[in-house]
């Protein structure tokens, strides 16, 4: 825990100089024929989606290892995972309306990826409520929820899917050619990287929390 | 496993028992879901006759809502006379205890539906009898699906403060595999132009998801748990 938080620093800086130099490589990249600037807010939508879909991933096995080890360390890190995600979810949210209203016409569309999108943040935003109005103990029921969302994610993924494609309709997915892909890649490691000095610094303020809340109760004891 | 199955269908027998003298869940199980298809006439019918594809969306949502209802009381009634600790302590697996609450849920769930499938009939023209045993097969899969997560968070959820709320908040995210497939699968057979085959896909579908919800729930069950 200790090395991971004096890691945050330089991943913090380490960020930072990429998100500055984001829109000069970004820059670098052509205009795509059809939608033109619009487009661009993919170097932003897809990593920050990717990195959702990770976090998701961290709290799931932390949840699982916290409640089958009871490791607090492991609860740390399904806490700060599970924030991120509804963090990272609401900038996917955010941003992909911005750009469906630009090249579908419409803020929303019941599209596969879209719900499943939604419902998966759902889950994570479950886990937040369920951890803060729970009560006593709601650490051990809020992993149970971690555990399901990630365990539950490919079967609502695929059902959502599958539940969509019996009404098909076109879809706009480029295909990526290079120039695009390497300020795509820059940007996926920018954000992972803010996601990991963040992770690590959530995981370590709940670690203080639950050390303040222990000297409390041995000042009461 | 003998055992397990025993242990369970005792704490289902007990469930029901209790449940037979007061008639509390199941009379007001039924009404609460009357009252949601109530509403939805009102939403969904047109000069009328109900909108296209309507019965299938009101009959399960009224399933899943009624649903919630009927876990969230059947795990009160174990914290209001204070026996969920005895019901924990019983000298049998813990997945005993988890089996025979879902058991006791499912039957119960099981009568509500009896009467609510065919009054969502008559009022809204569904076609039941188009395909019986497809219907009645997606709703024993369906609410098997939704049962088995629901009892494991209403049990959970139990010592929780907030819980009324909290229980639906986190029940119909991670159900939505199962909503997902026995809303489709019915509305395959109710609609104007049945397609039998896609009904049985995801019938198919609900089988293996059932599978999957009961099996995790089993295996958290236990840790979650323990005190």
């Amino acid at each position: 825990m200790r090395f991971a938080t004096r890691l945050v620093p330089p991943l913090l800086v380490v960020a930072a100089v990429m998100f500055a130099a984001a829109p000069f490589v970004i820059d670098t990249a052509p205009y795509e024929s059809s939608m033109g600037l619009i487009q661009r807010i993919f170097y932003f939508h897809v990593p920050v989606g990717i990195v959702m879909l990770v976090s998701g991933l961290v709290c799931g096995v932390a949840s699982a290892v916290y409640l089958f080890r009871r490791s607090p360390v492991a609860d740390y890190l399904a806490v700060a995972a599970a924030e991120l995600s509804v963090v990272f979810g609401l900038i996917v949210l955010a941003t992909g309306p911005l750009w469906a209203r630009k090249a579908w016409g419409v803020w929303w569309d019941w599209d596969a990826r879209l719900t499943s999108t939604v419902v998966m943040w759902m889950v994570f935003a479950a886990y937040l409520l369920l951890r803060r109005f729970g009560g006593p103990g709601s650490e051990v029921l809020s992993a149970a929820v971690g555990l399901f969302g990630m365990v539950l994610s490919p079967f609502v993924y695929w059902s959502v899917n599958f539940w969509r494609t019996l009404h098909p309709k076109t879809s706009v997915l480029p295909t990526l050619p290079s120039p695009m892909l390497g300020p795509m890649l820059f940007c996926l490691a920018a954000f992972f990287v803010l996601y990991v000095a963040l992770l690590f610094l959530r995981a370590r303020l709940a670690s203080a929390q639950a050390a303040l809340e222990q000297a409390y109760l041995s000042v009461e004891d | 496993m003998k055992d397990v199955l025993r242990a369970a269908w005792l704490i289902a027998q007990k469930d029901l028992r209790v449940e037979a003298r007061s008639r509390e869940l199941i009379y007001t199980t039924i009404f609460f879901a009357m009252a949601c298809v109530l509403i939805f006439a009102f939403a969904f019918v047109r000069d009328g006759r109900p909108i296209e594809h309507a019965p299938a969306g009101i009959l399960w949502v009224a399933i899943v809502f009624s649903g919630t209802l009927a876990l969230a009381r059947a795990f009160e009634r174990e914290r209001q006379s204070e026996t969920l600790r005895a019901l924990l302590l019983a000298p049998s697996e813990r997945a005993a205890v988890y089996l025979g609450k879902l058991f006791a849920v499912l039957i119960l769930l099981a009568a509500v539906e009896a009467l609510l499938v065919p009054i969502v009939g008559l009022l809204f023209q569904a076609p039941l009898l188009r395909a019986p045993w497809l219907l009645a097969g997606l709703l024993a899969s369906g609410t098997i699906g939704f049962a088995a997560v629901g009892t494991l968070f209403a049990a959970m959820l139990v010592r929780a403060q907030s819980r009324d709320v909290l229980l639906p908040v986190v029940l119909y995210p991670l159900t939505v595999p199962v909503i997902i497939g026995g809303l489709q699968g019915t509305a395959f057979i109710f609609a104007a132009e049945p397609n039998f085959d896609m009904a049985r896909l995801w019938l198919s579908m609900l089988v293996f998801f059932d599978a999957v919800f009961v099996t995790l729930a089993l295996w958290t069950f236990a840790p979650v748990m323990t005190e």
